[in-house]
């Protein structure tokens, strides 16, 4: 079969000293061309300026159909070849040809204006992405509809929660039907119920033969919508294969999450009077840092803080979240002394440790937070503190045993199965 | 549960099994100069009329006196400067009562003033469509200057007003009123484009708009004639493209001779104008979201 998308040899250099100061000055130009004629090795020097290729020769080829993921850690260049295939920044050298109507969304609600009421945003939205006014009519009380506004379609979006306005702004991307469509990750948005609506509704785009090129980081996104994936690191292409092959070469490189979070300000570290953040870190069952970990294994979460109040009970704990936002579980410190105890001036280190076989397999995102329970008071709650993977294995000694496909489902213990059997007697 | 990847690609009926011979869009670093793809540009007319639009209806969303203030602007403008100018002064004004002078060479004045200031920043305060999503980007100054001609029809009708009250009737030099505002609008697309591709590159651009527009305020005959100036600097004057239409639109308003002589100088120029800047942004656009 033909390709849709051919990418060949796409190279794209930044320059570092420029993208710096990212806008020149009228000055600097005119001081640079009276000079230029006059001392050759200025201009020389200005020539050696660093660069970086934030892609280097990628080349690959995407059948009409086919929903391709591309991953990568943050700097792999990604977002630079998306902007490339969304037309918006142009390679240095290379070409690209699709050969269909395409249709980008590297954000969602691109060109809303606050002022705006739903419905004229729905229609200046539309027309940004590249829809027909005759095609938005048509669309628009579908549109309305998916996102579960059709009140406040009058009022200006500025007076939206947060929540609405996602809404409305996907579900405008959502009705964009080019045969091409480009994703960035707008899945990142919006509380889990929509997100779902979301993913289906991508799905649905797959499902009706349009081909879709898929940015995340949302691992279990990727392998559940696409059956291709691309992984990227230093601007090439380091693997491109099955979706849950290359996914998990991916996560296995540790190539992912933030296992770390550091505060060396500690007049900026989260906290108040009474108690500072300094650092929130994975560890493994050894202590080092990881940012993915085995399923069987437990998993440390250190908590380093500094106690500047001696009259408090001091209550560390932690929220665990999986991508799509749901709270898997809190868990808080219940050591007998400190619970009546007020904690004396100095530096802590406090660690929990979920056990291995426990988690299930995806990405963790926590939050870390101290109280005091009586009266509730909240010294500080710094969400999205640290996130880690949780790869499962093949071998078959995790609770997924010998099936290899997707496993719905926040924990994934192993549990203890009991099996009578009796001989049938005639 | 089933999912997506235990679809086969080109399953589905409704996937084009053919597809177009040639790229529908080929993707390349692109020659230095290049031309204008007018046809592209048609393509997204909806666009631009959509963010043509959007400037004019958010100008006046939030505003209590809303559209009023289109027609207030230059009434006040007109008022002070007729108290100032025509009465205390004495500016000369053509034998015409200075209150419609003044007007009528104010609305063409604060027209291009507006969109070159306006469309000057059009650009970088953008920012957030030009990295985000593809189109032609001259579409972003184009509507700026597009709205201005919409406050623009609403201060014609006030003028025509005016007219009828001082009992200024029409004449067939009427007629050459459409034309100067096409004029009008090339050389203000000419120079806005000029300056919001250069201010993406270079912010000083913001700095000296206010200077420029300061500087053709007092270099165009709005409130005073241009007869008033010495004979010997009537050709700097007539350099000015501004005055080629500021004069022209009273001649063909209150029914005096045209000066073709500025007239012909203010086509040349908006011409130049607005093909060299369209060359200019061409060249600059596929940097923009890479400074803006």
């Amino acid at each position: 079969m033909q390709s849709i998308i051919t990418v060949e040899n796409v190279s794209k250099q930044y320059r570092l000293g420029t993208r710096d100061a990212s806008y020149g000055t009228l000055r600097d130009s005119i001081v640079r061309s009276i000079r230029a004629p006059f001392s050759k090795s200025q201009s020389k020097k200005g020539n050696g300026v660093e660069t970086i290729w934030a892609l280097k020769d990628v080349g690959f080829e995407v059948k009409p159909g086919e929903v391709v993921g591309i991953i990568g850690r943050n700097g792999a260049g990604k977002s630079t070849l998306l902007k490339i295939l969304a037309r918006i920044v142009e390679p240095t050298t290379g070409n690209i040809k699709l050969y269909g109507r395409v249709g980008s969304l590297l954000e969602v609600g691109t060109g809303f204006h606050p002022e705006l009421s739903g419905r004229e945003n729905i229609y200046l939205n539309g027309a940004i992405l590249g829809m027909k006014r005759a095609e938005i009519e048509r669309k628009f009380d579908e549109i309305v509809a998916f996102a579960e506004i059709e009140k406040f379609i009058d009022t200006p979006v500025k007076h939206y929660s947060s929540g609405m306005y996602m809404r409305l702004a996907f579900a405008v991307a959502a009705h964009l039907e080019p045969e091409i469509l480009i994703v960035d990750e707008v899945l990142a948005v919006g509380d889990a119920g929509f997100q779902k609506k979301c993913l289906e509704k991508m799905r649905d785009v797959g499902e009706h033969g349009r081909t879709v090129l898929f940015v995340s980081h949302n691992m279990s996104a990727i392998t559940r919508l696409c059956k291709r994936a691309i992984l990227l690191g230093d601007g090439q292409v380091l693997a491109d294969g099955t979706a849950h092959k290359v996914a998990s070469s991916y996560l296995n490189s540790g190539l992912g999450t933030t296992a770390v979070r550091e505060w060396q300000d500690l007049e900026k570290a989260p906290g108040n009077d009474i108690v500072r953040l300094y650092a929130i870190r994975v560890v493994d069952e050894d202590g080092q840092l990881t940012d993915v970990v085995d399923i069987r294994k437990p998993i440390g979460l250190e908590m380093e803080y500094a106690v500047l109040n001696p009259y408090h009970i001091l209550v560390p704990n932690y929220h665990f979240y999986t991508e799509e936002g749901v709270c898997a579980f809190v868990a808080q410190e219940l050591d007998e002394h400190w619970r009546t105890t007020p904690r004396p001036l100095g530096r802590y280190k406090s660690t929990v440790w979920v056990p291995g076989n426990f988690l299930s397999e995806g990405t963790m995102i926590v939050g870390a937070a101290i109280s005091t329970m009586d009266p509730v008071t909240i010294h500080f709650h710094e969400q999205d503190a640290v996130a880690f993977q949780v790869v499962d294995s093949l071998d078959g000694n995790s609770s997924r045993g010998d099936y290899a496909g997707h496993m719905p489902g926040v924990v994934r213990p192993m549990l203890q199965w009991h099996t009578e059997y009796h001989v049938k007697e005639n | 549960m089933e999912t997506l990847a235990e679809l086969e690609p080109g399953k589905s009926p409704d996937v084009p099994q053919v597809l177009p011979p040639e790229p529908v869009v080929e993707i390349k670093a692109s020659r230095t100069w290049l031309a204008l793809n007018l046809k592209e540009i048609w393509a997204y007319r909806e666009l631009l009329y959509f963010l043509t639009w959007r400037d004019v209806k958010v100008r006046y969303k939030q505003t209590l006196l809303g559209v009023v203030w289109v027609v207030l602007q230059p009434l006040m403008t007109m008022v002070i400067t007729t108290i100032f100018f025509g009465k205390i002064v004495r500016v000369p004004s053509d034998n015409l009562p200075y209150a419609l002078f003044v007007f009528a060479g104010l609305l063409p004045w604060m027209f291009f003033s507006k969109a070159i200031t306006q469309s000057g920043s059009s650009l970088v305060g953008s920012a957030n469509l030009i990295t985000k999503v593809y189109f032609p980007r001259l579409i972003i100054p184009s509507a700026t200057v597009l709205s201005g001609l919409v406050d623009y029809a609403v201060s014609v009708v006030v003028l025509i007003g005016l007219m009828i009250y001082y009992g200024v009737g029409a004449s067939v030099h009427l007629l050459m009123f459409p034309v100067l505002i096409v004029l009008m609008t090339i050389l203000a697309l000419g120079v806005g484009m000029w300056l919001s591709a250069l201010n993406v590159k270079y912010r000083d651009v913001a700095a000296m708009i206010p200077f420029l527009v300061q500087v053709g305020m007092f270099a165009t005959p709005v409130y005073y004639p241009s007869s008033l100036i010495p004979e010997k600097w009537q050709w700097l004057m007539k350099l000015n493209p501004l005055t080629g239409i500021v004069e022209n639109s009273r001649a063909a308003l209150f029914n005096r001779p045209f000066d073709w002589l500025s007239f012909n100088i203010s086509v040349g120029i908006a011409v130049l104008l607005l093909v060299s800047s369209a060359y200019v942004f061409r060249r600059m656009e596929k940097s923009f979201a890479d400074f803006v």
